[in-house]
């Protein structure tokens, strides 16, 4: 997973399935880099995400209380349509913000 | 209801599963000739059920998830997931969204987003006995 900062934002560039089983290892390397790094923003960029359930979710959430708790804010990019609305589902709509979506191709 | 084709399928509860579960049910569904979205909503749903009885119902012991894949004249797909586990006192409730007893890194969609991507998801559970969700899903295909 890559890891990026420049001016004081966090980009955290997920990849593949997240599941129950993959989103540990995510949650534990971005938690590692926001409490080291202590960002203004942290930024997750699902582009690179292939599949994702209520996991995925759950790892957006767990992020922002600990972003929030940190004093950070989170933004979330480039989730297809589909995965967005089960984002906003979790009322995290009004949490976080949402960049560009990612256009699906198939 | 003329069976098409069926598979059963038993693996232990152990989260690398998850990944493999979705496939499995993904390559099954591939003889009705799925759209991309059936497959998705079909992934999914079948990736929260399974991830379910991983997380909750074998939560404090060790046990089996059974995939129960069935594919019926004129499309209908039917996944039961069966686990062995604690089961779940008060299934309405379990089912509301948000609802989560695992708090945290759960976000109690699960149930919603079954729904929202099958047709039917019904639930049957006994407290200290197990779980049973079985889930529905017209493959109208590509034609
Ligand atoms: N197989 C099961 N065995 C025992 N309890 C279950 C099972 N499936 C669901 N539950 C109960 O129902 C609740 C709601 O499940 P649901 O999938 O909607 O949310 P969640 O798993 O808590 O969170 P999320 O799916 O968003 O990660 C769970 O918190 C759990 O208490
Ligand atoms: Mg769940």
């Amino acid at each position: 997973m890559r890891i990026t900062k420049e001016d004081g934002v966090l980009t955290v560039y997920l990849t593949g399935e997240i599941d129950h089983h993959t989103a540990k290892a995510a949650r534990e390397q971005a938690d590692a880099a926001l409490t080291q790094e202590k960002p203004r923003l942290l930024r997750l960029d699902f582009s690179g995400v292939t599949f994702m359930d209520s996991s995925g979710v759950g790892l957006i959430m767990g992020r922002y209380r600990k972003a929030a708790a940190l004093g950070a804010a989170v933004t979330v990019r480039g989730l297809t349509r589909r995965d967005e609305r089960i984002v906003k589902m979790a009322g995290l709509g009004r949490l976080i913000r949402f960049e560009e979506r990612k256009e699906i191709t198939v | 209801m003329n069976k098409l084709n069926s598979c059963k399928l038993q693996f232990p509860a152990r989260s690398v599963n998850e990944g493999f579960a979705r496939a499995a049910a993904a390559a099954f569904a591939a003889l009705a000739d799925p759209t991309v979205e059936e497959l998705s909503d079909l992934r999914t749903a079948v990736s929260e059920a399974v991830t379910n009885a991983i997380v909750h119902g074998y939560r404090e012991t060790n046990g089996a998830v059974t995939l129960d894949m069935t594919l019926y004249e004129g499309g209908l797909l039917r996944v039961k997931v069966r686990d062995k586990g604690v089961g779940i006192e008060d299934v309405e409730k379990a089912r509301e969204p948000l609802f989560t007893t695992a708090g945290g890194e759960r976000s109690g969609l699960g149930f919603t987003v079954m729904e929202s991507f099958c047709d039917r998801v019904t639930v049957r559970s006994v407290p200290g006995r197990g779980t049973a969700v079985t889930l529905d899903k017209y493959i109208k295909g590509k034609a």
